[in-house]
């Protein structure tokens, strides 16, 4: 049997992805982000949150999709991953839901126009409902973007 | 007795002792004909013996007992110090010091130091016999004291009182010889004499007693108005005290034990020195076996009572904890300076103005608590290169001056491998051995200056010695054959760049490996920490003359003084001690050569940099002035003016860092948060200048 988890829904496009709560540490609405210059594009910056300097980058852009402009829907999950704080820009933060570990089932190659590795699995939640569970130190390996970024210049 | 409670404060104090040994030892080597230093020796020693005995450290304990019995015959002038003893006592010195590190780590304090116990033996048999009280106790207690020596206001003192009727009493103890806590004793001693009279004079003095450096016997003059067997029997209530005189005095008593104790002050003079500290000449001790206290005290700080420095030892975490704080109060502080101007009350701009008064005050303050003197780092530098000089065969003076300047502690605790490293680079490289000093004219002995001074807002520590200096040729030769630069690249550099190439990863000028330095990781970890730290290296050298490694750190690490600038919508800090000078210049002044914008500043034509371009900002671009406000800053002496938008202001900032995901980023060295809660980035300038 599967463990029983909990899980922060948020949204690219249409699409519904999923990231445990507990590396989650909160989520804020859209505030003023620092431009840093001479990084990554989808890096858009750095926020101050209760006094600690924290970058933000852009959830869309680190998959490769179009970045969209921010609404007031839109919301940074500031995650902790391997002693690394982020924040991750998404178009909006709905939901925390259950789930079971079992009823994840390995990703297929591309969801969503996202590549595998970034990806733990996807869930089926109730009838019609599938969330994609993101692999967060994949996500935030630095030494793979310095490689991609090698590859487009 | 529950030891744990105390093993901090032993610690503490074995190390205290430990360099106090290592000091004088080394200052011994230089002067050994001077008992008095001799003396200093042995008492450290002597403590050291009795802490770790009472902590039941018999390993620590039994070395220490024959560093003492070797010392002691020194001191009585039985054993000349010769080359051999020394090595044998720095020998023991270190088994003592990796003994107390064992322990600091929890460890027993366990040791094999049967080898160095023996050879010390072995110079207590061979270079004479063993002097009947060589052994634990050092110097006799049998020391008969005959009255203490008064000044006249005291005399006059216990006179009067003797007329007005009160007791006036002289007392000797006499503590067991197995007595461990002498200090303690000689305390319990004093408190219930205070408590029904007054102790006007004691010997050896109060502070002494108090520190444990006497022996067994102490004695004081005490004025009270209860009987003398009273007296008698409360000083016998109290554990571990062998025996104890009272005597009680009238005026001709009184005044016969003064004339005969001024008899004996002949004898006792250098004791008496203590209370006025001298230095102590080897001849007027060789009468006497009580301790002599020499100016430079060998116990700082273990005794509240009386010590003019009083401090207290405070975990590092609580000062890491307050400074954190305290940046967080800092940036409320400036928010809340902004609020005050925008609402234009005067009530509240008053009050907010005091705030940052005292704000700064206290950013002072706590800013000055994580200040530690080099010193902390320089302390074990003189034995270090003693030790290389002997390892290499050569003669070098190391002369450290600067000792007490102040830096961050972070600084200090980073900075030691860094300094260790060019130490013995000036040992090793820098000066020559004696056959070729003498041949090119110079003293045999090689001198290594270590020096720290403040300039600005910077610490500089600059390593200098008078040896061979280093040859351009050599090191390209050595450059182009590692594959560090290329031939073409070597020729056309400067002095200055060749130079740097001995921070360049795996280089190596030595032409053999020793293993003093050389061992391939070499100078450019060095530069790398230095870098790290936000400080620099520079090497000036003279080929024949020596050479400097001049190290330049920042005063601390998370609060600095920063202009803060605009650039279209954007923010950027500088931190006040890379600018030279701010300034405006018109597009007509600016010169191309070789393709490169240059402007005139002072006597010299320097580089423009656009701050715009480099930054990609999006909503600047000087292009478009016809005036542009200019930053003007430096990295060593090299300078270089930033082209920005406009002038915000000079700012107090704390540092933050820009978190682990982001990679380093050229030009930006962390950021900080303003007043209204906005993040800025620092610039880095050194990133400016090539």
């Amino acid at each position: 049997m599967g463990e029983e988890i909990k899980v922060i829904v948020f949204k690219l496009g249409e699409e519904e992805y999923g990231i445990e709560v507990e590396k989650v540490q909160t989520i804020e609405r859209m505030m003023p982000i620092t431009r840093v210059p001479k990084t990554f594009a989808f890096v858009k910056g750095v926020i101050n949150l209760r006094g600690v300097v924290i970058p933000v980058i852009n959830l869309r852009g680190r998959f490769g999709l179009d970045e969209i402009d921010a609404t007031d829907q839109t919301r940074i999950i500031i995650v902790a991953v391997n002693e690394m704080q982020v924040g991750f820009i998404v178009d909006s933060a709905s939901d925390v839901i259950d789930l079971n570990t079992d009823n994840i089932e390995s990703p297929p190659e591309v969801v969503g126009g996202i590549k595998a590795k970034y990806l733990r699995g996807v869930a089926k939640v109730g009838e019609e409902r599938l969330l994609v569970m993101l692999n967060l130190s994949e996500v935030l390996n630095k030494s793979e973007i310095i490689q991609l970024e090698g590859l487009e210049e | 007795m529950d030891m744990n409670q105390y093993l901090t404060m032993f610690i503490d104090e074995s190390n205290d002792h430990l360099q106090s040994l290592n000091e004088n030892m080394l200052q011994l080597e230089s002067n050994p004909d001077d008992i008095g230093i001799v003396q200093i020796i042995f008492r450290s020693a002597h403590t050291l013996k009795g802490m770790a005995a009472t902590m039941g450290y018999e390993d620590l304990a039994s070395l220490t007992h024959q560093m003492e019995n070797v010392l002691d015959l020194v001191r009585n002038e039985k054993l000349k110090m010769q080359d051999y003893i020394f090595d044998t006592l720095f020998k023991s010195l270190d088994a003592l010091e990796s003994m107390v590190q064992d322990i600091t780590e929890g460890g027993d304090g366990k040791s094999d130091v049967s080898s160095i116990v023996a050879s010390l033996q072995s110079i207590v048999r061979g270079e004479g016999a063993p002097s009947s009280e060589g052994a634990a106790d050092g110097a006799s207690p049998a020391v008969s004291i005959k009255g203490i020596e008064l000044d006249e206001f005291q005399y006059s003192v216990l006179d009067q009182s003797i007329s007005e009727g009160h007791q006036v009493l002289y007392i000797q103890v006499t503590l067991r010889e197995d007595c461990q806590l002498k200090a303690v004793r000689a305390y319990m001693v004093f408190e219930a004499l205070e408590r029904s009279g007054e102790i006007v004079k004691t010997y050896p003095d109060v502070q002494e007693i108090e520190q444990g450096e006497f022996d067994r016997v102490f004695s004081l003059y005490y004025i009270t108005q209860r009987e003398t067997e009273d007296i008698d029997n409360q000083i016998k209530s109290i554990s571990e005290i062998e025996t104890t005189s009272v005597v009680a005095l009238d005026h001709e008593s009184l005044q016969q034990m003064v004339q005969e104790s001024a008899a004996t002050a002949e004898v006792v003079k250098s004791n008496d020195s203590a209370a006025t500290p001298a230095p102590v000449s080897p001849s007027e001790t060789t009468a006497n076996t009580n301790p002599v206290k020499e100016s430079k005290a060998s116990a700082p700080r273990n005794t509240g009572g009386g010590n003019p420095s009083r401090t207290i030892r405070v975990d590092i975490e609580r000062l890491d904890v307050l400074m954190n704080l305290f940046s967080e109060l800092l940036i409320d502080r400036v928010r809340l300076e902004q609020l005050a101007s925008e609402s234009n009350n005067q009530e509240l701009t008053d009050t907010v103005e005091h705030m940052s008064r005292v704000s700064s005050d206290l950013q002072n303050i706590v800013l000055k608590l994580r200040m530690v003197p080099v010193d902390t780092v320089f302390n074990r530098f003189p034995r270090m290169v003693r030790d290389l000089a002997k390892t290499l065969d050569k003669k070098i003076d190391l002369i450290i001056t600067g000792a007490e300047t102040e830096l961050d502690r972070t600084v200090i605790d980073e900075i030691g491998d860094p300094l260790v490293h060019l130490l013995r680079n000036s040992a090793d490289h820098g000066v020559e051995p004696i056959a070729d000093r003498i041949a090119a004219g110079k003293p045999e002995t090689g001198t290594v200056h270590l020096r720290a001074f403040h300039s600005g807002n910077n610490v500089f520590i600059e390593i200098e010695d008078d040896g061979r200096g280093i040859y351009r040729e050599k090191i390209l030769k050595n450059a182009i054959a590692k594959g560090v630069v290329t031939e073409a690249e070597g020729a056309s550099m400067t002095d200055d760049e060749v130079n740097q190439l001995l921070f360049a990863p795996g280089f190596s000028t030595a032409e053999k490996i020793s293993d003093v330095s050389g061992r391939g990781v070499g100078l450019d970890v060095v530069k790398s920490k230095i870098v790290a730290l936000g400080g620099n290296v520079t090497i000036y050298s003279t080929p024949g003359k020596g050479t400097n490694f001049s190290v330049q750190l920042p005063l601390t690490l998370s609060i600095i003084a920063a202009m803060l600038i605009q650039m279209g919508s954007e923010k950027y800090a500088i931190p006040l001690s890379s600018i030279v000078e701010t300034g405006i210049i018109k597009r007509g002044q600016i010169k191309h050569v070789h393709g490169s914008r240059m402007v005139q500043f002072r006597e010299s034509l320097i580089p423009i940099v656009s701050l715009s371009r480099f930054f990609d900002v999006p909503d600047f671009d000087e292009e478009a002035e016809e005036e542009t406000e200019i930053v003007v800053i430096r990295k060593g002496d090299r300078l270089a003016a930033l082209t920005i938008d406009d002038f915000i202001g000079q700012s107090e900032i704390v540092i933050k860092n820009l978190g682990k995901y982001l990679p380093a980023i050229q030009g930006i060295s962390g950021a900080t948060i303003l007043g209204d809660g906005q993040v800025a980035l620092i610039i880095d300038a050194n990133a400016f200048i090539k």
